[in-house]
């Protein structure tokens, strides 16, 4: 790993050395490592794991800067004799005053910028204190979506010292008309949780934003806080401008990583199932573990799994221990109170979901489980930090798989733990939609000059390779609508003036793009809302939370589920809301599960396909999965871990053909509908498709194990990357995945609004649905900016396209087919998915057709 | 022959694209074509694309070269706002007076367009009586026996082996029909919804679902709620 030399020069000031001191500290390496990166001017990236006192770290540069410069803002200081001379009625020299103190109000000196908002409130608290008890004169103040206008003014024109936001608050700042005398003070800008920020549209929101900053206060260093990743030096660039030719990195701080974490594989009595994520099995393992400890985060993957463990914990809780809940979609006041429950010490255990994955310290947490599987290793050892929040005391956490192919996957990852393997996505290039969102925001400031504006861009690393093609293409967009039927240049949005600066058209579009400013384009979400059972026209009621549209629309009045841990029965819904009333069934039919967000990485999936190929470590993953391992042998045969094996069999009247390429949900859902394509024009008659973490099973009438056999279907044709061409263009055509990820992408570039000036719109009240947008410039100008934004999001998005074609290039001319007269061991999880999951596909016509023959058939009895 | 139905006696089709056929009269029936709409959002600062006139159009005349209409009755909402359409591109206006030459071309006033644009030809009304039938814009709550009807832009949802599937619909009670939107820019609104009760009997209604290439009937008390 390679550390920057960091000699340690700087001396605190006696007031900071003092205060380490009375408490009994020394300040840590690497906090004087970022002393010193202070001192030299630079900016520079800190990893260290939790509890080693990032933050501090992140600020002491900052504090003991602000100290020496001499506190106080001129606008503070002038206030009394300005309150004076307006008590004394002399308003003309209060006025005078007032000039005199703006022309130099801003003392902003450093942001604080993190992904989540309670973080940056919850830092604010925890600088108060150092601040109090050194008794610095050094103003701190948060401003999140929930801070009230009046206070949001001030701030602009009173700043604090040191203000603690998150990215779409800076996109904001930056579209104000008091950017550039806000900014020009600025100095610093401490980024927490870097690793989680980088990953996403709000990075590259956030880089073009630091691009701007930088142009507005020239000198400013930055100072990324971030966990381990695999590829310091991707976040290097991030936080310092890149020169036109070559790249350019920022300091590193690596602190020491702290005790290795204790790490276990659940070992139950139970039999561990063959399939499915609801961990049931389990269920009293887990009780009794939350029993031993003071308090015990369980994680799960997905909102779902979160409700389910939470219930089944509950109904086996004889000792009434207290358990909580705690997910995206509660009310946010109950997520309030479980936070303030857990701080007090009250709770035994919380059952989470990622929203409790970032840095806030709420209580002491003395035990991880994870539930389900751990998809990443680098993940994984995040969410293990958050047990104990001391750095040299080992965290220890337990790993609860769900279905035998976790097992394995659990395996991988603790390995890949004692290795300190890290496996964090790779930094993508930005976002175009993104790019058309700030260049608005831009104008929206103050008008600017393109050939400026492209190379400010392009000194932002994840636009570091942009063209200028592109950029005109965006820059073009965001004025006209960018269409090659020029139809709107009376309707622009922005405008080149005789200066040659853009500049927006109308207030109007200012106001618009101050509403949807920000780059988290929600799932539609309606309200869900207690009523009584069996009322006709339900309305009002107590309001539980919110939920996924899609969740709701494959449910029927009656249907039951589970949301905030009681289980509900579906009334009705009206608009954007949700009717349920409470019922007494304990058996709540789940609707399909979408799976987690995150893929299992490739790296652990590397991991499992050598684990499923090396017999000598079957034994480690206990009896059961073991004697699995054996039987797949004696069957079919295990892969080697660089073929893709694909197994050929009849079952019930039905043909299936099973592929285990290990490569995650998304790219298999994929393929599975690239290859029945394929296997329709090959005269296989194809009828669906499921698709696990793992493996691929497709299903029809025609006899697969035949026609491979006699050389009909070729597997190397069947599965050659130039699927990825054509028939990956006709099937877009239809993939509901792609119109959804072109839906975020016109909302993030502002062709759709989320909220209009005085009204606002949610999910399907839109005014025109992002399908028939999509449905007629796909039509009419399929090359649009957007459609490339569309694109180059699906490679590696939903649709995962990237991986899918390292996948097929990884296993030509390595496939192994097995021609066999029933299901195999390994395939069984994979078909037991059938019926859980979505049958994707063109089934739908087919599926539309069966709902009108049901009809005939009735009719007829 | 799917999508075929009875409203007072007489034949009518639902045709796949969204339009209704009447086949002894040689009439095209469609709804809701809300040509310019882009333009006229883009006048309010949605700049989205300017391709869905041309799309509703080219939709049409597909259509029309398929079934040969002797007369066509466009329900009302044909044009999505007044000032704008006005301005409607020449080369549009050229493709559309195309589409009219040698029919018997209706349009039905809409709340959108209580005038059509100057100089567009055809003929234009409030409703029309033609045999058993009457067509108007908006459906009337009171009962109207052969009212055919445009306005509400419905649409179903129906639940088959746990997937929840959506499309544009036409609805009747073989008393009553109203039409699917056919512009390109143009949504649908679920037949659940409380702004059709009242308008169907029950037990009889039957959502025409429009399919890839076929049209689904669906039975009124499949129909879903959510979407």
């Amino acid at each position: 790993m390679n550390i920057e030399p960091a000699p340690v020069t700087s001396d605190l000031p006696p007031i900071f050395a003092d205060w380490f001191a009375a408490r009994g500290w020394s300040p840590r390496r690497h906090q004087l490592d970022l002393l010193a990166a202070r001192e030299r001017g630079s900016s520079v990236l800190l990893i260290a794991p939790t509890g080693a006192g990032k933050t501090l770290a992140g600020f002491l540069p900052s504090l003991i800067d602000i100290h020496a410069r001499g506190s106080r803002p001129a606008v503070e200081r002038s206030e009394s004799p300005l309150r004076d001379l307006m008590a004394a009625g002399d308003t003309k020299a209060a006025l005078e005053a007032m000039r005199e103190a703006r022309k130099n109000p801003s003392r902003l000196h450093t942001l604080y910028i993190s992904p989540l908002k309670a973080l940056a409130v919850d830092i604010a608290r925890n600088l108060e204190t150092p601040v109090a008890e050194m008794g610095l004169d050094i103003r701190v103040e948060t401003r999140t979506g929930d801070t009230g206008s009046a206070k949001r003014q001030r701030q602009k024109s009173d700043p604090p010292d040191i203000l603690l936001t998150t990215p779409e608050q800076i996109a904001l700042l930056i579209a104000s008309k008091e950017a550039e005398e806000l900014f020009a003070s600025l100095k610093t800008v401490v980024l927490d949780e870097l690793h989680a920020l980088v990953t996403s549209k709000r990075g590259d929101l956030l880089a073009l934003g630091l691009a701007r900053l930088r142009a507005l206060a020239p000198g400013l260093r930055t100072v990324g806080l971030s966990a381990t990743v695999a590829d310091p030096d991707a976040l290097r660039r991030y936080l310092v401008p890149q020169p036109s030719d070559g790249e350019a990195l920022s300091d590193l701080v690596m602190a020491d990583p702290g005790a290795s974490p204790d790490v276990t594989i659940l070992a139950s009595d139970e039999r561990v199932p063959w399939s499915g994520h609801t961990t049931r099995y389990a269920i009293k393992d887990i009780y009794r573990l939350i029993g031993e400890n003071n308090l015990t985060l369980v994680f799960v993957n997905t909102r779902s799994q979160a409700e389910m463990t939470f219930q089944e914990l509950w109904a086996v809780n004889d000792e009434a221990l207290p358990i909580a809940l705690h997910h995206g979609s509660l009310d946010a006041g109950q997520r309030r109170k479980v936070e303030a429950a857990m701080a007090a010490g009250s709770l035994r255990a919380v059952v989470c979901t990622s929203t409790l994955d970032l840095g806030i310290d709420w209580g002491d947490v003395d035990q991880v489980i994870h539930v389900g599987a751990p998809k990443g290793a680098s993940r994984l050892a995040q969410r293990i930090g958050r047990a104990n929040h001391r750095l040299n005391e080992p965290s220890r956490a337990v790993l609860v798989p769900s279905n035998r192919f976790e097992v394995m996957e659990c395996r991988a990852a603790v390995a890949a733990l004692a290795e300190g393997a890290q496996d964090t996505p790779p930094l993508m290039p930005g976002g175009l939609d993104v790019l058309c969102q700030h260049i608005l925001g831009c104008a929206v400031g103050s008008p600017f000059n393109a050939d400026k504006l492209f190379s400010e861009v392009t000194s932002a690393a994840p636009y570091a390779h942009l063209n200028r093609e592109t950029f005109d293409r965006a820059l073009d967009f965001v004025a006209t609508g960018g269409y090659a039927l020029r139809a709107y240049e009376r309707h622009a949005r922005i405008r080149k003036r005789n200066d040659g600066k853009w500049r927006v058209a109308n207030p109007r579009v200012a106001q618009t793009y101050r509403l949807n400013v920000g780059t988290i384009v929600e799932e539609a979400m309606l309200k869900v809302r207690l009523v009584k059972a069996g009322r006709k026209t339900p309305r009002g009621g107590m309001w539980l939370g919110e939920i996924e549209e899609w969740f709701v629309s494959q449910m029927e009045p009656c249907d039951t589920f589970i949301f905030g841990g009681h289980v509900l029965s579906l009334v009705g819904i009206r608009e954007t809301e949700v009717y349920v009333s409470k019922t007494v069934s304990r058996d709540p039919k789940i609707p399909s599960y979408m799976g987690g967000k995150f893929p299992l990485s490739t790296y652990l999936a590397e991991r499992v396909r050598d684990m499923v190929a090396d017999p000598k470590q079957w034994k480690l993953m206990g009896p059961q999965v073991a004697e699995w391992l054996r039987l797949q042998a004696l069957r079919s045969v295990n892969p080697a871990r660089d073929q893709l094996l694909v197994e050929t069999f009849p079952r019930a009247g039905r043909n299936y053909l099973v592929c285990y390429p290990f490569d995650g949900r998304l790219c298999h859902q994929t393929l599975g509908m690239l290859l029945t394509r394929r296997l329709e024009r090959m005269g296989a008659r194809p009828m669906g498709f499921v698709a696990s973490e793992y493996a691929l099973a497709v299903w029809g009438l025609g006899d697969l194990s035949l026609l491979i056999e006699t050389g009909r279907i070729r597997l190397g044709d069947l599965f050659d990357e130039d699927m990825l061409g054509d028939d990956l263009e006709a099937w877009l055509d239809e993939s509901s995945l792609f119109k959804r990820t072109f839906r975020a992408c016109a909302t993030i570039a502002g062709l759709i609004e989320r909220r209009h000036p005085g009204k606002e719109k949610t999910g399907r009240q839109m005014t025109v649905s992002s399908d028939l947008i999509y449905d007629v410039l796909r039509t009419h100008e399929p090359d649009h900016i957007l459609m490339q934004a569309t694109r180059n999001d699906a490679r590696t998005g939903q649709l995962d396209i990237g991986r899918l074609g390292a996948m097929l290039s990884r296993t030509r001319g390595r496939i192994v087919h097995k021609a066999l007269d029933r299901v195999s061991p390994l395939a069984v999880p994979v078909l037991l998915d059938i019926g859980r999951e979505f049958i994707a596909g063109e089934a739908n016509e087919e599926l539309l057709a069966e709902a009108a023959d049901d009809l005939i058939r009735e009719a007829m009895e | 022959m799917a999508g075929m139905l009875d409203l007072c006696g007489e034949a009518l089709q639902v045709d796949p694209s969204g339009v209704v056929w009447w086949p002894d009269e040689r009439m095209l029936i469609v709804a809701d074509l809300h040509l310019e709409k882009g333009a006229s959002l883009a006048a309010r600062g949605a700049l989205i694309p300017p391709y869905d006139t041309a799309a509703t159009l080219a939709r049409l005349a597909e259509v029309m070269m398929r079934l040969r209409p002797a007369r066509v009755i466009a329900l009302g909402d044909s044009f999505h706002d007044e000032n704008v359409s006005a301005g409607l591109p020449a080369v549009l206006r050229e493709r559309l007076r195309g589409l009219m030459a040698g029919t018997e071309w209706v349009w039905i006033a809409g709340n959108h367009d209580p005038l059509p644009p100057a100089g567009i030809g055809g003929d234009f009304t409030a409703e029309l009586g033609f045999g058993p039938l009457l067509f108007r814009h908006e459906p009337n709550a009171g009962a109207a026996r052969g009212e055919v009807a445009g306005h509400l832009h419905p649409a179903a949802s129906v639940t088959v082996r746990g997937r929840s599937l959506r499309r544009r619909c036409a609805a009747c009670d073989g008393g009553r029909m109203i039409l699917p939107a056919f512009g390109a820019y143009t949504g649908g609104l679920n037949l659940r919804e409380p702004v059709f009760r009242g308008l169907f009997d029950p037990k009889r209604l039957h959502a025409y679902m429009l399919g890839a290439r076929t049209v689904h009937r669906v039975a009124g008390r499949r129909i879903g709620y959510a979407g």
